[in-house]
C-alpha cells in the first residue's frame, strides 16, 4: 500500500487518469429521442476508431474535486499582489465575467444573421472606436487573438503597404529594449532583424536610429514605455527620421497602462500600435490566454486591414468582406469575442476620467515601489519611471544570491514574484509593475518584504537559495525536464 | 470620483503620502519625461463611465435575440458549433486561481496551471492519436497555417497542396501567413459528386517539390476524409500530411488521423466545452510525431521532479521559443487560449471514454436522422454521396437566402448558404446537427423547407 502524506490542505492529488475506475461516469447527454445508429451502417470500419484508449473515467465530483485542488496550488491576481513587469496584472472586475456569460453574447454563432447581430457588432464597432481615441489612430481591427498575433498582423499590413508601392524592403530595427516577441515577430513577417542598442538613459537614441535607417528598413519596431519601464522621449523625433527614409514606426502598446488620457501614441508619429486587452484592458490572463491583440493603425494602412471589417451604414451594422487589398485574414472569424466584450465593458465603467486616473495611478505605484527600494536593490536608472521599474541583484551578489533565489523566496512570503532575468539589456533584472489596483498598504507590505529578503541574502543566504519551501513542490528540476522531454501520461507510467 | 474608483483603492491621502515619499508635488511630476507639447490637453473622446447596474443594463440590450434555448432552432456549423457543456466547466473555469493568473512562468506556484496543461496535452493526444500535443494555439485556422510553417522548416520543400474542401476561412488564413517566397499554395480540387478532396488531381499534383499535403477530415462539407491512402502517397513523394479540423468531437467515433499516417494534426477544439460566442476565443489543437518536437511551435509542459524528487510539471523545451531565442523561435506565439485547453480538459474529463462515443454517436445518429428528413422534401437532396458525422451539404431548388429567409420567420436558423466560399454551390447549404437539435425540431425544419420549396 501506497505510504499516506499528512499534507494538510495542500492536498496530493493525482493526474486525473490515475483517478476513477472503469464504468464511472461524469456526464449527461441529452436523452435519445431519435433511433441510435450503428455506425458501421454509414461509415466503413476502416474510418472508425476503436476505444479512447486511456480517457478517464471518472464521476462528476471526481472532476470537481480534482480541479478545484489544482486551482489550490496557483496563484492569480485574487490571490494577492502579483507585480510581473510587462505583464500588467491589474484587477479582473468580476462584472465582466457575468457579462461574458449573458447568453446573448456566448451562445450567437459567427454565421447568424447580421440582422441578430446588430448589438454585437454595434458593441465591437464602438470598442474599434475607443480604442482608436485612447491610441490617436484612425482605424483598429479586433481579429488577433494575443499580443504577438497583434504584431504579426501589424507587419503583415506593413508589408503588403510597402509591396503596394513596389517597395521590397527586407529589415527591421528592434531595440533592446523591446519585448521578446518583436524579434519572433519580424522573422515570421519575413523580414530581417536588425538590433539597435539603447542609449545610457536607457531609450533610443535618434542618431544610432539615423545610422541604421536606410531605404532597406520597413519598420521600426518600438516598445513604449519601454521594457526598462522609461518613455521613449525621443519617439516623435524618430518616427520623423523613419518616416524621410519611407519606413513605419509600429509600437508595441503592451505598456499602454502608462498613457492612457496622457499621451497619444498616433500624435508621437505612431503608424501601427497593438494593444493588449488582457493587460491595459482589465480582461483576465486565464493562466496563459485568451487575450486578444487589437492593431491601431494609421489612414494610410487602411487598405490593408484584414477582412471583414465592420462598417455603418444606414443605421446598420455590416460585415465588409470586399477589400480587394485586405492582407486576408489572421484567424476564423472576427476575434476573440468573449474577451472583446470584457474589454469594452471595463471602458465603459471607466470613461475618460476613470482611465486616466488608472494610468496615473500605475505609475504613481510603480515610482513608490522604486522609491520604497532604492538602497536595498541596485537601481540601474535612477529616475521617474512609468508603469513599473527594474532593479538588479547585484549588492547581493557578495552574499552568492541571485534574483532567482529572491524571486523564490517572495513566494515564501505569499507573493508572486515579478518578471525576472528581463530584459536582457539589464544583467540579473527583477522587473515589477504592481499595477493601479493595488492599495498603498499592499506595496507597503511587498517592500517591507522586499527589505526583509535583502536583510535575509546577506544574513541567512541559504534561506534564499532553498526557497521556496511553504508551496506545493520545491524548485524544480528543469534540465531533466527538457533532456528526457516527458510530455504526456502513460499507462506504462 | 465616479464608481470606477472602486477598481481603484488609493485616496487623496494616499496620494499626499505616496507623493511625499517619492519627493514629488503632483502626480503629473512623474510624467515629465514626456515632451510637454505632446501631452493631452484636454480628455478622452468617450463617453462618461457607468455604475455597475447601468453598465450590465446597457450590455443586456446589446445581446443577440436568437439564441439556443430561446425557443429558436439551429442547424449552423461550419467551425463553430452548439454542444452541451455540463455545468461543471464554467464552474470550476470561475476559479479565480485559475483564470486570474498568468502564465506559469514560476512552477512553484503554477502547479495547478501546469498539471492541467498536461493532463491536457495526454487528453489531445489520446483524442488525435499523435505522440505530442502543445499547450494551445489561438485557433483552428492559425494552428493550421502554423501547421503549414512547421512543414516548411522541416521540409524545406516550396509546394503546399492544399484541398479546396479545407474550411475557407482556415484557407485564407493559411494563405495570409504563409510567405511566397518560401512556399507556394497548389488547390486541390473536390470530388463534386462526393464532397471528398479528389484523390486523383492529388496524385497528379504530387511531386518531389511537395512539402506538405493539407486536409480537414471531416471536411467544410461534413464528409469524412479517407487519409489512409493519401497520407501514403504523399509520404512516398516525401511530403508531409497534415490533417486539420473544425469539429474534434468526429474523433469520438471516427478513427484518429495519427493512425491514418497523419504528420501534423491542427484544428478547432471548440467544441470540447467551449461556448460558441460568436467565433472566439476558441482553441487551436496542434499535434505531431516525436521525432518532430523540436520543430513545433508553442508551450509545452513537461513532468519532473522538485528538489525532493516529488513529481512536478514545468514548461520545457523552451528554446523553441520567442522569448529565448527571439529571432530565431519557431513561431512568435507567446499568451495562447490557456483558459479554454483548461475548458476542455475539464470537459473531457466529465465526458470521459464512454460520454465522447456517446456523444458522437448521438450526432451522427442525428445527422442521419436529419439527412432522411430532408431527402423526402421535394426541390431537395443531399449534395454529396460520401459518408459524414454531424454536417451536411443539401441542393435545393430557390435561392439560398430567401429559404433562409421563410425559415428564419419560424425561428429556424436553417443552415449556411455555401454561395460566399463556392460561386459554383449557389443551390447549396451547409447544415449542422448536433446532439442539441431534437428530433421535433428537425422535423420542423424539413417541414419548413418543404413549404420554402413549394
Amino acid at each position: 500500500m501506497k505510504e499516506i502524506r499528512d499534507t494538510g490542505l495542500i492536498q496530493d492529488e493525482p493526474l486525473i487518469f490515475e483517478r476513477g475506475s472503469k464504468g464511472r461516469r461524469g456526464y449527461s447527454l441529452p436523452g435519445w429521442d431519435v433511433e441510435k445508429v450503428d455506425p458501421d451502417r454509414f461509415i466503413p470500419p476502416h474510418l472508425l476508431r476503436g476505444e479512447l484508449e486511456g480517457f478517464p473515467q471518472v464521476s462528476e465530483i471526481d472532476v470537481v474535486r480534482h480541479f478545484t485542488r489544482l486551482s489550490q496550488w496557483n496563484y492569480g491576481v485574487d490571490s494577492g499582489l502579483y507585480p510581473l513587469g510587462s505583464c500588467t496584472m491589474k484587477y479582473n472586475p468580476k462584472v465582466n465575467e457575468e457579462a461574458a456569460r449573458m447568453p446573448g453574447f456566448s451562445l450567437p454563432h459567427p454565421y447568424q444573421p447580421e440582422t441578430l447581430s446588430q448589438g454585437i457588432l454595434r458593441l465591437m464597432h464602438e470598442l474599434e472606436r475607443s480604442l482608436a481615441e485612447i491610441a490617436g489612430m484612425d482605424h483598429v481591427t479586433l481579429q488577433p487573438a494575443a499580443g504577438a498575433h497583434g504584431e504579426l498582423t501589424g507587419m503583415m499590413m506593413v508589408k503588403a503597404c510597402l509591396q503596394a508601392r513596389g517597395d521590397k524592403r527586407t529589415k527591421v530595427l528592434v531595440p533592446d529594449t523591446a519585448h521578446g516577441t518583436n524579434c519572433s515577430t519580424s522573422t515570421v513577417a519575413s523580414f530581417q532583424m536588425v538590433g539597435l542598442t539603447s542609449n545610457e538613459r536607457g531609450v533610443i537614441s535618434p542618431g544610432r536610429v539615423a545610422e541604421k535607417m536606410d531605404e532597406d528598413v520597413a519598420a521600426i519596431m518600438v516598445t513604449n514605455p519601454n521594457t526598462l519601464g522609461l518613455f521613449e522621449e525621443n519617439l516623435a523625433e524618430i518616427a520623423e527620421i523613419v518616416h524621410r527614409k519611407g519606413g513605419f514606426v509600429y509600437c508595441d502598446g503592451a505598456n499602454l497602462n502608462a498613457l492612457m488620457g496622457i499621451v497619444k501614441l498616433g500624435d508621437l508619429g505612431v503608424d501601427v500600435v497593438h494593444i493588449n486587452l488582457h493587460k491595459t484592458f482589465s480582461t483576465p490572463h486565464g493562466g496563459g490566454g485568451p487575450g486578444a491583440g487589437p492593431v491601431a493603425i494609421k489612414k494610410e494602412l487602411a487598405p490593408y486591414l484584414p477582412v471583414p471589417v465592420i462598417e455603418k451604414s444606414d443605421g446598420m451594422y455590416r460585415f465588409n468582406y470586399e477589400r480587394p487589398h485586405s492582407i486576408g485574414k489572421v484567424r476564423a472569424f472576427y476575434g476573440n469575442f468573449g474577451i472583446l466584450l470584457r474589454a469594452y465593458a471595463y471602458i465603459l465603467t471607466m470613461g475618460p476620467e476613470g482611465l486616466r486616473r488608472a494610468s496615473e495611478m500605475a505609475v504613481l505605484n510603480a515610482n513608490y515601489l522604486m522609491h520604497g527600494l532604492k538602497g536595498a536593490y541596485h537601481l540601474p536608472y535612477d529616475r521617474p519611471c512609468m508603469h513599473e521599474c527594474i532593479f538588479t541583484d547585484r549588492l547581493q551578489e557578495k552574499s552568492h544570491v541571485s534574483t532567482l533565489d529572491i524571486a523564490k523566496r517572495l513566494i515564501d512570503y505569499g507573493f508572486h514574484p515579478p518578471t525576472i532575468y528581463f530584459p536582457l539589456v539589464v544583467k540579473g533584472a527583477l522587473m515589477m509593475e504592481p499595477t493601479e489596483t493595488e492599495s498603498k498598504e499592499n506595496i507597503d507590505r511587498f517592500i517591507q518584504t522586499m527589505i526583509q529578503i535583502a536583510r535575509e541574502a546577506e544574513e541567512q543566504p541559504d534561506l534564499l537559495r532553498q526557497a521556496p519551501q511553504r508551496v506545493k513542490v520545491r524548485r524544480l528540476d528543469e534540465v531533466l525536464a527538457a533532456r528526457k522531454p516527458k510530455l504526456k501520461w502513460t499507462n506504462r507510467g | 470620483m465616479g464608481d470606477f474608483s472602486r477598481y481603484i483603492p488609493h485616496t487623496e491621502a494616499d496620494c499626499r503620502d505616496m507623493l511625499e515619499s517619492i519627493g514629488v508635488q503632483k502626480v503629473e511630476d512623474l510624467f515629465k519625461a514626456i515632451p510637454e507639447k505632446y501631452r493631452m490637453k484636454g480628455t478622452l473622446n468617450l463617453p462618461e463611465p457607468l455604475s455597475e447596474p447601468d453598465l450590465l443594463r446597457r450590455l443586456q440590450a446589446l445581446q443577440s435575440p436568437a439564441v439556443p434555448g430561446d425557443g429558436s432552432s439551429h442547424f449552423l456549423g461550419a467551425g463553430a458549433y452548439h454542444h452541451f457543456i455540463p455545468s461543471v466547466v464554467s464552474s470550476l473555469i470561475s476559479r479565480s486561481e485559475f483564470y486570474t493568473a498568468y502564465t506559469p512562468y514560476q512552477p512553484e506556484i503554477s502547479q495547478g496551471t501546469l498539471q492541467a496543461i498536461f493532463e491536457y496535452q495526454t487528453l489531445i493526444c489520446q483524442l488525435t492519436g499523435m505522440e505530442v500535443s502543445n499547450a494551445s494555439m489561438y485557433d483552428g485556422a492559425s494552428s493550421l497555417a502554423e501547421a503549414v510553417l512547421m512543414s516548411q522548416r522541416m521540409t524545406k520543400r516550396k509546394k503546399v497542396l492544399l484541398s479546396q474542401a479545407v474550411h475557407p476561412e482556415y484557407q485564407t488564413v493559411i494563405r495570409t501567413y504563409i510567405d511566397p517566397d518560401q512556399q507556394e499554395i497548389v488547390t486541390i480540387p473536390y470530388n463534386k459528386k462526393e464532397g471528398r478532396t479528389d484523390e486523383e488531381a492529388l496524385s497528379r499534383l504530387l511531386s518531389e517539390e511537395v512539402g506538405a499535403v493539407v486536409l480537414q477530415s471531416p471536411n467544410f462539407f461534413g464528409v469524412i476524409e479517407d487519409l489512409g491512402p493519401i497520407g501514403e502517397k504523399v509520404h512516398r513523394a516525401g511530403g508531409l500530411l497534415i490533417a486539420g479540423f473544425s469539429e474534434a468531437l468526429a474523433y469520438g467515433i471516427l478513427a484518429p488521423p495519427g493512425v491514418s499516417g497523419a504528420d501534423i494534426v491542427a484544428g478547432e477544439g471548440q467544441s470540447l466545452g467551449i461556448p460558441v460566442s460568436f467565433g472566439g476565443p476558441y482553441l487551436g489543437i496542434l499535434t505531431t510525431q516525436e521525432k518532430y518536437v523540436r520543430n513545433m511551435p508553442g508551450r509545452l509542459v513537461g513532468e519532473t521532479v522538485d528538489l525532493d524528487g516529488k513529481r512536478g510539471f514545468v514548461l520545457t523545451l523552451a528554446t523553441r521559443e520567442q522569448h529565448i531565442r527571439r529571432e530565431k523561435a519557431t513561431s512568435n506565439i507567446c499568451t495562447n487560449e490557456g483558459l479554454c485547453a483548461l475548458m476542455a480538459t475539464i470537459y473531457l474529463s466529465c465526458l470521459g471514454k464512454e460520454g465522447l462515443r456517446e456523444v458522437a454517436l448521438m450526432n451522427l445518429s442525428k445527422a442521419e436522422y436529419a439527412k432522411k428528413a430532408v431527402s423526402k422534401v421535394k426541390g431537395c437532396s443531399l449534395a454529396f454521396s460520401s459518408p459524414t458525422f454531424n454536417e451536411f451539404v443539401i441542393k435545393i431548388e430557390r435561392e439560398p437566402e430567401e429559404v433562409l429567409k421563410v425559415l428564419a420567420k419560424d425561428k429556424i436558423l436553417g443552415g449556411l448558404s455555401l454561395a460566399r466560399f463556392y460561386p459554383e454551390l449557389n443551390r447549396h447549404l451547409l447544415v449542422t446537427v448536433t446532439e442539441m437539435v431534437m428530433k421535433k425540431e428537425i422535423d420542423c425544419w424539413a417541414d419548413a423547407l418543404e413549404r420554402a420549396l413549394k
